[in-house]
C-alpha cells in the first residue's frame, strides 16, 4: 500500500441528538503515516466524532470510510482496521495487562498463533514489559494510559483513534505519551483530540479545529507567517492616517493612546518607511516587535467570532 | 465461536471476584441447613405418622419435595441473580468498557450471548448446592431418581430465566444497582404474577395462572415434565436475551 492512501475518509459528517445538532458537516481525510489533531473547547463534538469513526455510535448523516472499508456496509472489516482509545480507558482493572492485552487481541480477531507475538510487540512499543504481569488496578495513571493505547495498536490497525490521551497525566507522563503516540506515526495513521494547544503543534501534522460541532478550521499546526504584523509604541503618537500612507503599509490600527498594530506588504521597505518617518516627524519611537498571528489566535479568533455569532 | 470466548472470559473474571465464592457459601449453607430442618422434621414427625397410616408417601414427598419448592431457593437464585446483574454489562457501561466492545469487529448478538452463556453457567453453578444435597438421601432411603432429576431440570429452567433476566437488566442502566434492583424485581413478579393477581382480584386468572413462573416450575418438581412449561422457560429466557440485544443494538443509535 502506497504511503499517501487515505486510511480514514470521513464525508459530510454529522449527528443528531434529538433537536440538537451536535456534529455537521465534518469532513476528515487521513493518511499513512500523519497524525490528525482534533481540536476544540470542551462540548465541541470532538468525541462525537470521533466515536462516529469508532463504530459506537451511528451518524445521522455522512460515511465514514476505514482502509477502503465502509463502516455501515463493511463493518467488520472496518472495525478490524481500527483501534480506539476512548475517553475513559476501557481498562478491566482485575486483570493484569498481558491477560487484558490477550481479551483485546481476541477481540479484535487476531489469529491465536500469532498473539502471544502480537502482544509481546504492544508491550514494547508502549514500554510495559516490566508490568505486564501486574493487576491494571495497581499502575499509575500514566501507565494505565499506555495500556489503553497498546490494546489499541495491539491488532496493528490501519488507524488508531485517540481520545484526549493525555488527560489528566502529570508533565511528565504527558511527555511519555507524547512520545509514544510520534513513535505511532511510522506504522499507522493517527488521528487525536484534545483541547490542548502545544500538545497539538508538537504532535500533529494537520490540525482540524472543532466548534459547536462544526469544522471551523483546517490546515497546519504551524504559526500563520503569511502576514507580517508589526506591534509599534510611540511617545509622539500621530495620527492614523498618518501611519497608513507609508511605504509597503497594508494597514494600520490604533490599540491604545501609544500602541499601533501595522499589517506590512513587505518587511523590509516597510520597516525602514515606519523608522525614517518615525524619526523625520519626532514620533519617539519606544517600542518596536514581530507580532505572530499563532495557531493559538486563530483557535480562539475563530471560538470565540463563532460563539458570539 | 466468539461467544463461547467471551463467555470463558466473563465467567473467570465472576470467578476472581469475592462475591461469587461468598454467595456459593451462603448458599450451600442456606441448603444444608433448609435440608437438615426437613430431614429431622421428616424422622421425628412425619416417619412414624406415614408407618401408622400405612401411607405410600416417604422422603421423596416430603423432604425432597419441599426442598425444591422452598422460597430459600428461589431468594438464593435471585441473589445470584442481582449479582450477576450489577456486572455483566451494566459495570461495562460504567467503567468504559462497553466502548472497546463496541468498536471491536464482534456482533451485538455475540456479545450478548457471550455474556448470557456467562450468566447461565455462573448461576448454574450457584444452584449446584441445592441440586446435589438431595442425592445424599440415597444412602439411607429409595430415591425416586427420575422425580428428582426432573425437579433439577425445574431449577436450571428457572436459572436459564433469571440468567436472561439479570443481562437485560444489566444492559438498560450504567448503574450496577439500579441492574440489581430491577432484576429482583422483575425476578419476583414473574415468579408469583399469580399470586398478586388473585390477591387483587380475588381470585385465578389464566392469563396470569401462564405467565407466573412457578406455575410451570411446581410441575416439574413434582415430577412432571411436559414440553409447554420447557416451551415457556425457553421462549421466557430468549425473549429476555432477545430485548438485550436490541438495547445494545440501540446504544449506537441512542437519540
Amino acid at each position: 500500500m502506497s504511503s499517501d492512501t487515505a486510511l480514514l475518509e470521513v464525508e459530510e459528517l454529522g449527528r443528531d441528538f434529538g433537536p440538537r445538532r451536535a456534529v455537521t458537516g465534518v469532513g476528515l481525510t487521513v493518511r499513512r503515516g500523519e497524525v490528525l489533531g482534533l481540536l476544540g473547547l470542551n462540548g465541541a463534538g470532538k468525541t462525537t466524532t470521533l466515536r462516529m469513526i469508532c463504530g459506537t455510535l451511528a451518524p445521522t448523516h455522512g460515511s465514514i470510510r476505514i482502509n477502503g472499508h465502509d463502516l455501515l456496509e463493511q463493518p467488520a472489516q472496518a472495525r478490524q482496521a481500527l483501534g480506539y482509545l476512548p475517553e475513559i480507558p476501557p481498562l478491566t482493572q482485575d486483570t493484569t495487562v498481558r491477560e487484558f492485552l490477550q481479551f483485546a487481541a481476541m477481540l479484535r480477531r487476531v489469529p491465536g498463533g500469532s498473539q502471544p507475538e502480537a502482544i509481546a510487540r504492544a508491550l514494547d512499543r508502549c514500554g510495559l514489559e516490566d508490568v505486564a504481569d501486574r493487576l491494571i488496578r495497581h499502575l499509575s495513571k500514566g501507565y494505565q494510559q499506555r495500556v489503553g493505547i497498546a490494546q489499541a495498536i495491539v491488532h496493528e490497525p490501519a488507524l488508531v483513534v485517540l481520545d484526549e490521551p493525555t488527560v489528566g497525566l502529570d508533565p511528565r507522563q504527558v511527555v511519555d505519551i507524547r512520545g509514544l503516540i510520534g513513535s505511532l506515526r511510522k506504522a499507522h495513521a493517527v488521528i487525536f483530540s484534545s483541547h490542548i494547544l502545544p500538545e497539538v503543534q508538537a504532535l500533529c501534522d494537520r490540525v482540524v479545529i472543532l466548534h459547536d460541532g462544526r469544522q471551523v478550521y483546517t490546515g497546519t499546526p504551524v504559526d500563520d507567517e503569511t502576514e507580517v504584523r508589526f506591534l509599534l509604541r510611540f511617545g509622539n503618537a500621530p495620527e492614523v492616517p498618518a501611519l497608513e500612507v507609508l511605504p509597503a503599509v497594508l494597514s494600520a490600527r490604533r490599540l491604545d493612546d501609544e500602541r499601533f498594530e501595522l499589517v506590512l506588504r513587505d518587511e523590509r521597505a516597510g520597516l525602514d518607511g515606519v523608522l525614517s518617518a518615525a524619526l523625520e516627524n519626532g514620533w519617539q519611537l519606544r517600542e518596536l516587535g514581530r507580532r505572530r498571528r499563532t495557531l493559538e489566535q486563530v483557535f480562539l479568533s475563530l471560538t470565540a467570532g463563532e460563539a458570539a455569532a | 465461536m466468539m461467544a463461547f470466548r467471551l463467555a470463558r472470559r466473563e465467567l473467570a473474571l465472576i470467578c476472581r471476584g469475592p462475591a461469587f465464592w461468598v454467595l456459593l457459601a451462603l448458599i450451600q449453607a442456606f441448603a444444608a441447613w433448609w435440608f437438615l430442618l426437613l430431614l429431622e422434621q421428616y424422622r421425628s414427625h412425619y416417619q412414624p405418622l406415614v408407618v401408622r397410616v400405612n401411607s405410600p408417601m416417604g422422603v421423596n414427598d416430603l423432604v425432597v419435595l419441599p426442598f425444591f419448592g422452598s422460597v430459600l431457593l428461589l431468594g438464593a437464585l435471585l441473589l445470584g441473580a442481582a449479582m450477576l446483574a450489577m456486572r455483566l454489562l451494566a459495570d461495562e457501561r460504567r467503567s468504559g468498557g462497553l466502548q472497546l466492545l463496541l468498536s471491536s469487529p464482534i456482533s451485538m448478538t455475540q456479545l450478548a450471548l457471550g455474556k448470557y452463556l456467562a450468566a447461565l453457567v455462573c448461576l448454574a453453578l450457584l444452584a449446584l448446592p441445592w441440586m446435589l444435597l438431595p442425592w445424599t438421601l440415597a444412602f439411607g432411603a429409595e430415591l425416586d431418581t427420575a422425580r428428582l432429576l426432573s425437579a433439577c431440570l425445574g431449577v436450571l429452567m428457572l436459572v436459564a430465566v433469571l440468567a436472561a433476566i439479570a443481562l437485560f437488566a444489566s444492559s438498560i442502566t450504567a448503574q450496577p444497582a439500579t441492574a440489581a434492583a430491577l432484576t429482583v424485581a422483575i425476578g419476583i413478579a414473574f415468579m408469583g404474577l399469580n399470586a398478586g393477581v388473585e390477591v387483587v382480584a380475588g381470585g385465578d386468572d389464566a392469563l396470569a395462572d401462564y405467565l407466573a413462573m412457578l406455575s410451570h416450575y411446581e410441575p416439574l418438581v413434582q415430577g412432571l415434565i411436559r414440553s409447554s412449561d420447557l416451551i415457556y422457560f425457553l421462549l421466557l429466557a430468549v425473549a429476555f436475551v432477545g430485548f438485550t440485544i436490541r438495547q445494545l443494538d440501540s446504544l449506537r443509535t441512542q437519540r
